[in-house]
C-alpha cells in the first residue's frame, strides 16, 4: 500500500473548516446512549481549544431517522433545519457545528437542493415564516464535528498526555477507523479526504500515534440502515452487515474502532454483545470485543481526562484492557458512580469489563 | 426471517447472498469442462432458456445455471438440475454450438457424484 | 516533387499524424510534421503487441517510419503547436518554442490521453500495490515479466473493462471502443505466457465491432479459458496478505461476488488528449458533446473542421482502433488535397 496515493486524494478533498465561532447542533443518539462525547467535545473546543461554541437550547432533533424511516416528509424536515439556521441566524453565527452523521447528511441533502432548485429554498422560507414567523440566512459553511476536530487534530496531539501507543511493547495501537455512510458517501466534496479514502479520522489516528487498519470491508456500512433497525424483524440486515465488518477487520486483531458517526458507534458496540449471545463469536485484539470510541472520547483520553467522566462505562464493550496498554489510571470500582458518589445501577452482560 | 431459529431478540444474522468466489466449490464446472469442452463457451443469450420446454412451466434456466456453475455455486441447481425434458430444443438455437444438452446431463451425473463425495 | 506543391503542416506525430505526412508527401506536397515528444510514434511506441491478430507491433512502427522517411517530410520533435489562425488564403501555425510557420493547409492529429486511473478512486490506482494499467501490462509483456509488485509470479488477475470510458461519475458517457478487445488480447497473452494464471474479465458489455474481434474473443474462451464475468467492479481493497478484493455483481447470477486477485488490470480509455484541448480553445475549434473535436459531418465530412484548410485525422475527432486511424489520416489528406487543388 502506497501513502503517497492516499495522500493525492487527500489533498482533492480538502473543505472549508472554520478555525472559531460555531452554532452547534446535537445529536438524538449520541446525547442519548454516550453523552459523554458531546460533553468533551464542548469541554474541548471551549477548555483546551478555547473556541466559541454557541448552542441554544430550543434547537431540536432534525427528524433525520423519521425522514429516512419514511414517516417525516422533505419539505417537513428542510423546514425543522431551517429553524436550526434562523436560530443561528438570530444568535450571529454563520458556521454550523453538526454532531450527526445522519443530520450532516441531512443538511448537505438540502444545501444542495436549494443550490440545484432555488424554488425549494423560497418555499421553505415560506413555510418556516407561517409555521414559526422566522426568517433565517443560508449558513456559510457546514462542518460536520469529526471535520472540527480533525482541524485542531494537532493541536491536540501537542496537548496529549497519553497517546495510541502500547506501553508494554512501544508499539502503535492497530485501530479501525469507521466513517458513517452520510458523510461522503452521498456528497463526497463535503467529506474531507472524500468517499473512497475518508481522511477525517485517519489524520486524527496519525496524529495521535496510533496505526490504521485498511481491511477490505472498510467502506461497508455499518448496516444501521434506518428502516432495517427500526422494524426488529430487520434487524438481522443489519447486524449481518455489522458481522462482515468485523469479520473481515478479525484478522488484524484490533485494539479499538473509532467512529465519527452516532448510530455506527452504537451498533457496532452494541452488535458485538448480540453476535456473542447468537453466534457465541467475539472479536479483537483480546478475544473479548473491541472497544468502540468516538473521535471526542478518544480525544479526551488522549488529553488525560478520566475515562468514566468520558463516559466509557455506557458502551457496552468496555475498554479497560485498552486503557491499560495505553497506561491510563482507571479505577473499575468507580465506574458507576454518580456524581454525588452513590452507586449507579450497573449494566449486566458487559464485554471485555 | 425464519421461525425456527427464533431467539431472544427475534431475529438472527441474515444469511450471506454473496457468492465468495475464493470459497467456492469449482469441481463441478471442472467435471463438465472436461468432458464437454463447448460448456465454456457459452456467453449468456438466453437462447436456451427461451426455447426450453421445462423452464416455461418450472424453475429451470439453463442460462442461469451455466453461470452458478461456472461460479462454484451447486446448491440452488440440486433441484433444478433434474427439470430437463431432454428434448434438445436449446442445443438447435445455441448460436455458439455448446452442446446444451450433455452439459445437463454431465452437471446431473457432477451433482450425483458430489453428494457422494466421489468427484 | 510536383509543379503544384504545397505546404501543409501536420500536428502530432502519431499513427494518424505520421500516416497522413507520408500520404501527403507521396503526392508531392512538402510537409512539417511536428511532435511534441522526443520521438514519434505517438501510444504505439509503448505497445508490445496488436489486437485482433496479435502481431508484434513494432511491425506497425516500421511501416510508419517508413512512411515519413521521405525528403519532402520535416519533422520537428520536442515541440507543440499552440495556435492555429487563419490569415487570408494561409495557416499561422504558432509553435510552443514561440516559432510560427505559414502552410497552405493543416492537419491536426493530436490524438488521446489515455484516461487517467487515479480518477476512479475506488480501485485504488496508486494505492494498492498490484493496481496497473492495460498500459502497464504492456510494459510487463515487452519486459516479458509478469509479475506484482514483489516479485511474484501472478496466480490470478483480473481486468476491468470500461475504466474512464461509459462513466458518468468521470465525465466520459462515451465508449472508448478499443478496450474490449484489448482486455480480450491481454488475456489471452497472461494465459499463454503464464498458463498456471486464472484470468477474469469484468465487462458490462462485449463491444466486439471490428473484425475478427468477435472470433477473438470466442477463441479466448475455447481456446484460452478465460473467464468472463458481467458486471462492473464497484471497488478493489486489500486483505492482510496484500492480495487485492475485488466487489462486483455477478449480473447473469443476478448475485454480488466477491473475489480475491494477485493483480487488477484497469482497461483504460481514451480522452482528448490535454495538448489538442489547448489547441482547440488557443484556435477557437469546436468540440462534441465527448468533448473531442467537433467535424463538420458525423456522416460525410469527419474530417472537415469549420475553418477552411484545416481536417482532423484520427483520434482527436473520437476513439478509433489503428486500422481505423489510417483510413480516417488518408480520407483527411484526401480532403486536404482537393481543398489544395480547388483553391
Amino acid at each position: 500500500m502506497k501513502l503517497e496515493g492516499k495522500k493525492r486524494i487527500w489533498a482533492d478533498y480538502q473543505k472549508e473548516i472554520p478555525d472559531d465561532h460555531f452554532f452547534y447542533v446535537r445529536s438524538c443518539i449520541r446525547q442519548t446512549f454516550f453523552a459523554g462525547s458531546e460533553q468533551y467535545f464542548l469541554k474541548i473546543m471551549r477548555d483546551d481549544l478555547g473556541k466559541d461554541v454557541f448552542e441554544d437550547p430550543r434547537h431540536t432533533t432534525c427528524t433525520g431517522i423519521g425522514y429516512h424511516g419514511d414517516v417525516v416528509p422533505f419539505e417537513t424536515i428542510q423546514t425543522v433545519v431551517a429553524r436550526h439556521f434562523a436560530l443561528a441566524t438570530e444568535a450571529g453565527y454563520k458556521n454550523i457545528a453538526i454532531s450527526c452523521v445522519t443530520s450532516f447528511g441531512i443538511y448537505s441533502e438540502i444545501l444542495e437542493t436549494w443550490k440545484h432548485f432555488p424554488e425549494t429554498l423560497e418555499r421553505t422560507r415560506e413555510d418556516l415564516l407561517k409555521a414559526t414567523g422566522r426568517t433565517f440566512e443560508v449558513p456559510e459553511t457546514i462542518s460536520h464535528t469529526s471535520d472540527i476536530i480533525y482541524k485542531f487534530r494537532d493541536e491536540i496531539a501537542r496537548k496529549a498526555k497519553y497517546n495510541l501507543v502500547d506501553l508494554s511493547t512501544g508499539k502503535p495501537l492497530k485501530v479501525v477507523e469507521h466513517i458513517g455512510c452520510h458523510y461522503s458517501k452521498m456528497f463526497p466534496k463535503y467529506g474531507v479526504g472524500g468517499a473512497e479514502f475518508p481522511h477525517v479520522l485517519v489524520g486524527m489516528v496519525e496524529s495521535w500515534g496510533g496505526d490504521i487498519i485498511d481491511y477490505p470491508e472498510r467502506r461497508h456500512c455499518c448496516g444501521f440502515g434506518f428502516r432495517q433497525y427500526l422494524v426488529q424483524a430487520n434487524r438481522g440486515y443489519s447486524l449481518f452487515a455489522s458481522r462482515k465488518k468485523f469479520e473481515s477487520m478479525e484478522p488484524y486483531r484490533p485494539d479499538m474502532i473509532i467512529a465519527n458517526c452516532p448510530g455506527c458507534t452504537m451498533f457496532m458496540d452494541r452488535w458485538q454483545y448480540t453476535i456473542r449471545e447468537i453466534d457465541g463469536i467475539t472479536y479483537g485484539a483480546d478475544d473479548q470485543g473491541i472497544p468502540v470510541l468516538t473521535y471526542e472520547e478518544v480525544a479526551g483520553l488522549i488529553l488525560g481526562y478520566d475515562p468514566w467522566e468520558i463516559g466509557l462505562q455506557y458502551h457496552n464493550v468496555q475498554s479497560l484492557p485498552l486503557l491499560r496498554k495505553m497506561g491510563i489510571k482507571a479505577d473499575p470500582t468507580k465506574r458507576f458512580l454518580a456524581k454525588d458518589g452513590s452507586r449507579l445501577p450497573e449494566p449486566v452482560n458487559l464485554m471485555n469489563s | 426471517m425464519s421461525g425456527s431459529t427464533r431467539n431472544k431478540f427475534g431475529f438472527t444474522v441474515n444469511r450471506s447472498r454473496l457468492i465468495d468466489y475464493d470459497s467456492s466449490d469449482r469441481l463441478v464446472r471442472e467435471y463438465i469442462t472436461s468432458r464437454e469442452p463447448s460448456f465454456r463457451l457459452c456467453f449468456a443469450c438466453g437462447g436456451c432458456t427461451a426455447a426450453c420446454t421445462a423452464g416455461h412451466h418450472a424453475p429451470f434456466n439453463l442460462r442461469r445455471m451455466n453461470t452458478l456453475i461456472r461460479r462454484g455455486e451447486i446448491d440452488p441447481l440440486r433441484d433444478e438440475v433434474t427439470r430437463c425434458m431432454l428434448c434438445g430444443k436449446c442445443l438447435l438455437v445455441c448460436p455458439r454450438g455448446v452442446n446444451t444438452r450433455n452439459v445437463v446431463l454431465l452437471a446431473a451425473e457432477a451433482i450425483r457424484k458430489l453428494d457422494r463425495n466421489e468427484l | 516533387m510536383s509543379v503544384a506543391s504545397k505546404h501543409v503542416v501536420v500536428a502530432g506525430g502519431g499513427v494518424a499524424g505520421m500516416e497522413a505526412a507520408g500520404a501527403l508527401a507521396e503526392l508531392g506536397h512538402r510537409v512539417t510534421l511536428i511532435e511534441k515528444e522526443q520521438k514519434p510514434g505517438g501510444h504505439l511506441k509503448q505497445w508490445h503487441a496488436l489486437f485482433p491478430d496479435r502481431r508484434p507491433a513494432d511491425e506497425v512502427r516500421k511501416y510508419l517510419s517508413r512512411r515519413i522517411d521521405n525528403r519532402n517530410i520535416r519533422l520537428f520533435t520536442g515541440v507543440g503547436v499552440d495556435k492555429i489562425r487563419k490569415e487570408g488564403h494561409e495557416l499561422c501555425i504558432e509553435l510552443s518554442d514561440g516559432s510560427e510557420l505559414t502552410a497552405d493547409a493543416a492537419i491536426i492529429a493530436t490524438g488521446f490521453d489515455l484516461f487517467d486511473a487515479h480518477r476512479k478512486e475506488e480501485y485504488g490506482y496508486g494505492i494498492y500495490d498490484n493496481v496497473i494499467t492495460s498500459a502497464e501490462l504492456e510494459d510487463m509483456f515487452n519486459t516479458g515479466k509478469i509479475t506484482t509488485a514483489d516479485g511474484r509470479t501472478p496466480s490470478r488477475i483480473g481486468l476491468i473493462h470500461c475504466v474512464g470510458s461509459r462513466d458518468e461519475k468521470v465525465n466520459n458517457n462515451h465508449c472508448s471502443k478499443v478496450c474490449c478487445v484489448t482486455a480480450v488480447k491481454q488475456a489471452i497473452e497472461v494465459r499463454q505466457k503464464l498458463p498456471g494464471c486464472e484470468v477474469f474479465c469484468f465487462y458490462m458489455d462485449m463491444r466486439m465491432y471490428g473484425p475478427y474481434y468477435e472470433e477473438l474473443y470466442r477463441e479466448s474462451q475455447e481456446q484460452h479459458n478465460v473467464n468472463y464475468i458481467r458486471g462492473k467492479v464497484s471497488e478493489a481493497s486489500v486483505n492482510i496478505d496484500n492480495r487485492l478484493v475485488i466487489k462486483v455483481e455477478d449480473t447473469l447470477a443476478g448475485r454480488p461476488l466477491r473475489m480475491e486477485l494477485d493483480m487488477l488490470v484497469l482497461m483504460v480509455g481514451m480522452e482528448m488528449s490535454k495538448a489538442g484541448t489547448r489547441l482547440a480553445e488557443a484556435s477557437g475549434l469546436d468540440r462534441g458533446i465527448n468533448r473531442f473535436l467537433e467535424t463538420g459531418d458525423h456522416h460525410y465530412g469527419n474530417n472537415i473542421s469549420h475553418l477552411k484548410g484545416l481536417f482532423y485525422a484520427g483520434t482527436c475527432t473520437a476513439p478509433m482502433n489503428i486500422t481505423d486511424t489510417i483510413s480516417h489520416a488518408r480520407a483527411a489528406v484526401a480532403e486536404a488535397v482537393r481543398y489544395l487543388n480547388t483553391r
